[in-house]
């Protein structure tokens, strides 16, 4: 009974979005206040349906309602609760679920927090999310409804992919899709401005706090998952440039370019017909990943073409959105007030160099990404592009921009100083110089390469604190004073020197845990011999066989003991999940300061002899401290906005005279 | 510093073609240096790729090929039922990977014709094997239904 009315609930929302889209839409260019109030109240009755239908799937997990096709396929009576929850967007039809939710959610949010927005702008806004919504939904309903019955109901369930049997999979892709979906605001934006003809600076400021959320759940979602990669799949890597990985990082590099180039729009009133073309490119590259995960396309283009109803579905709608919003920019962009042309010395010049740095990696990315599926559908021929590819692409890219990144906050608007910049600059250069020295006197001057990473994360770490430290007059005026000055500071100047910092102290880490790792593969035999792995002693201590909710595992029960004599013990296992009777191996990891011992078992033979792989990953953490320091960046920018630009206006005449 | 417009546009044209500029160039070089091609048993045999050519190998693990020294040195042989190659690797196998199931491996054939592996995948799953392993044992005995799953690996 509830699954229908969910399914209901589904035809219901698809007609609520088709009618935000039309009538707002008709509205808008009418003019007429009455249809286009319409769109906001379609907009926040679209997420009452869509979150009920999603509330009775999840019911229909909790409960194990196995006359459920789905939950029968995914789940299983035994599984824990949370991975009953999680597991309502474990499988395609509940994350398509989840895609249309977070969608509406999205609408919503700009329905009831819009009210400082032109209600022309916004009633264009929901439109074309209207649009969006009313597709996906589409494709929901026709391909991929997750409220099929089947009949006779079975007694159990098919249980879960025991990989994504962990708390990763509950938080892991709700914040991905925050990120994804996030990005279609600034492309409902982008197409409602070419729609309306009107762009100036206070858009760029409605669509930043935007931009700047769905960065953020894109940052979170990519550092979960590359954690969540490095201790679920047993051999330590945290990113594999694969397809799926690089499906998300693509929007990110995107979104990245266009949180900047809003701010020389928001600032300088220029770039305003390249930030369009960024906002449109973000969410096609969202879209994109979508299509790629979600169409069976990676597994094979052969798989693809033997069920193409959901890939072909996926790419019409790709096909439409990207292709739609690309013609209309190509129309209308022309038609938009130009900005100025400005200095190439000067913050904008330098936020510029950013973007173009930025989009050349994200489509060598997206080559890189794309061209083993075309070739294979062109040819036949077979190949994998991996890490060696990115990493003579997409590598040398980044390096400039990493080195670039301290200069642009140093530099004034309109016309900075180089020769300044680089002045305040001389004590982050220094403080580079001597964290390479360090790391090559701590490491034996072992990988030159090595060794220029950390001081470029030292200078990024240092220059990223040199803006808010002279700004403060630091060591130049008294610390009190300094400290009042520093309390005074726009939030948006920490958030700048947070994200910045944070792609430092990343670069840490993943410098440090590539060069310096090392692995350990051993026999060993519970009471044997020890080894040693990074000055300290391992033994196997003993073998037990242990039970789970849903799983049997045999667990090898290691020793670790330090110079200092401290021990500690680790329990990697292998476990096998009883339904699907699929091994799996589960790693234990130990944090010693920012590094990790990381401990993952082979097979253990019926004498208790066991093979075992032992990292030692030097400062690893900080890869995913990074990230935090970038959100937390992200946090005080956004709360900034709030308070200062609570209701941007349009204070400058729509057409601005150039220059 | 006081550029006209025009010198400013060009500068900024100027930045923008040098950045394009070198992403190709990056792009063109690494298309022809750092790409894996995948082959079976049998091209391996044909081709006899020289030893700097990083190749995916790909088929079924030949029953009682594998060996596993107490070090963590495996060794097995991958075949498509026309041709045969030794494999060696150093490191923790998959935990599907297993005697007469699919495989890919990731490495360089060496001098002595031994594939030396730094990366074996195995079929994630019951339902599941890699693409290029379904593919290239097209013509074997009994063809595993291919599902879609993400790979399971194993790299030291």
């Amino acid at each position: 009974m509830f699954a229908e009315l969910g399914h209901y609930a589904l035809v219901l929302a698809f007609v609520l979005a088709a009618v935000q889209a039309g009538v707002g839409y008709w509205g808008a260019t009418r003019g007429d206040g009455r249809l286009m109030s319409i769109a906001p109240s379609a907009a926040l009755m679209q997420l009452l349906f869509i979150g009920f239908a999603f509330a009775v799937l999840v019911r229909a997990y909790v409960t194990s309602d196995f006359s459920l096709l789905n939950v029968v396929e995914n789940s299983h009576s035994a599984k824990p609760l949370v991975f009953k929850i999680a597991g309502t967007w474990g499988n395609h039809e509940g994350s398509m679920l989840l895609w249309v939710l977070i969608l509406a959610l999205f609408g919503a949010s700009v329905a009831a927090f819009g009210a400082n927005l032109p209600q022309k702008l916004k009633t264009l806004v929901l439109s074309v999310q209207g649009l969006i919504a009313a597709a996906f939904l589409l494709f929901v309903i026709l391909t991929s409804n997750p409220f099929t019955r089947i009949l006779p109901a079975p007694f159990e369930g098919n249980d879960l992919n025991p990989l994504l049997q962990d708390i990763g999979l509950a938080i892991h892709p709700p914040l991905l899709y925050l990120g994804y979906v996030g990005c279609s605001i600034a492309f409902a934006f982008a197409v409602a401005a070419l729609i309306d003809g009107r762009i100036d600076a206070a858009w760029a400021r409605w669509v930043r706090p935007w931009t700047l959320a769905a960065w953020l759940f894109l940052t979170a979602g990519i550092a979960m998952g590359s954690y969540w990669a490095y201790y679920e799949l047993g051999w330590g890597g945290w990113w594999f440039w694969d397809p799926v990985e690089n499906a998300s990082f693509m929007p990110w590099l995107a979104a990245t370019a266009l949180l900047h180039s809003a701010l020389v729009m928001e600032k300088r009133d220029a770039l305003k017909i390249w930030t369009i073309l960024l906002a449109i490119l973000t969410f096609s590259l969202s879209l994109l990943g979508t299509f790629l995960v979600r169409s069976g396309v990676l597994t094979s283009v052969h798989a693809f073409a033997s069920d193409p109803t959901r890939g072909v579905f996926i790419l019409a709608l790709l096909v439409f959105f990207i292709g739609g919003s690309l013609a209309l920019f190509a129309l209308r962009a022309p038609a938009l007030a130009p900005g100025g042309i400005f200095a190439p010395i000067s913050r904008e010049g330098a936020l510029v160099l950013n973007n173009m740095l930025l989009t050349a990696a994200c489509a060598t990315v997206l080559v890189g990404t794309l061209y083993p599926l075309a070739l294979e559908a062109l040819t036949g021929r077979l190949i994998s592009v991996g890490p060696p590819f990115f990493n003579l692409t997409f590598g040398p890219l980044m390096i400039p921009l990493l080195l670039l990144v301290p200069f642009g906050p140093l530099l004034a608007w309109k016309r900075g100083d180089v020769y300044a910049a680089g002045q305040r600059l001389v004590f982050a250069f220094g403080a580079a110089i001597l964290a390479a020295l360090a790391a090559a006197a701590l490491t034996g001057a072992r990988g030159v390469l090595a060794i220029l990473g950390i001081g470029l994360a030292a200078w990024l770490v240092a220059g990223a604190l040199t803006e808010p430290a002279f700004r403060a007059k630091l060591f130049q005026a008294p610390l009190g004073d300094s400290l009042r000055r520093a309390y005074g500071f726009p939030r948006s100047v920490w958030g700048t020197m947070f994200a910045h910092l944070g792609l430092g102290v990343a670069l840490f880490g993943i410098v440090a845990s590539t060069a310096w790792q090392t692995e350990t593969v051993a026999a060993m035999r519970p009471g044997g011999e020890s080894i040693q792995v990074a000055g300290r002693t391992v033994v196997l201590d003993s073998i037990l066989p242990r039970n789970g909710p849903n799983y049997s595992e045999t667990v090898a029960r290691f020793a670790v003991t330090d110079a200092g004599g401290r021990q500690i013990f680790l329990e990697p296992a292998k476990r096998v999940y009883a339904v699907r009777g699929t091994p799996t191996t589960e790693s234990d990891i130990a944090t010693i300061g920012f590094s990790q011992l990381y401990f993952s078992v082979g097979d253990i033979l019926m004498d208790g002899t066991t093979t075992v792989r032992i990292y030692w990953k030097p400062l690893v953490t900080l890869i995913w401290i990074g990230p935090l320091f970038m959100i937390l960046g992200g946090l005080l920018s956004l709360s900034d906005r709030r308070l200062r630009v609570g209701a941007p206006r349009r204070t400058r005449a729509a057409v601005v005279p150039a220059e | 510093m006081a550029m006209t417009r025009k010198q400013r546009r060009l500068t900024l044209i100027a930045a923008a073609g040098a950045v394009l500029v070198v992403a190709v160039g990056l792009l063109l070089f690494a298309m022809s240096n750092r790409l894996t091609f995948f082959q079976s048993p049998s091209d391996i045999v044909a081709l006899a790729p020289p030893p700097t050519d990083r190749i995916r190998l790909g088929g079924m693990v030949e029953e009682g090929t594998v060996v596993k020294d107490p070090d963590g040195t495996v060794r097995f042989s991958v075949t498509d039922f026309s041709a045969t190659i030794p494999v060696v690797y150093h490191g923790l196998v998959p935990d599907l990977f297993a005697e007469g199931k699919g495989v890919v491996t990731e490495g360089h054939v060496g001098a002595d014709g031994i594939f030396a592996a730094d990366t074996v995948l195995a079929r994630h799953d019951e339902n599941y094997m890699p693409p290029e392993v379904a593919r290239s044992m097209e013509n074997a005995p009994s063809l595993p239904p291919a599902g879609a799953a993400p790979l399971a690996s194993a790299t030291p």
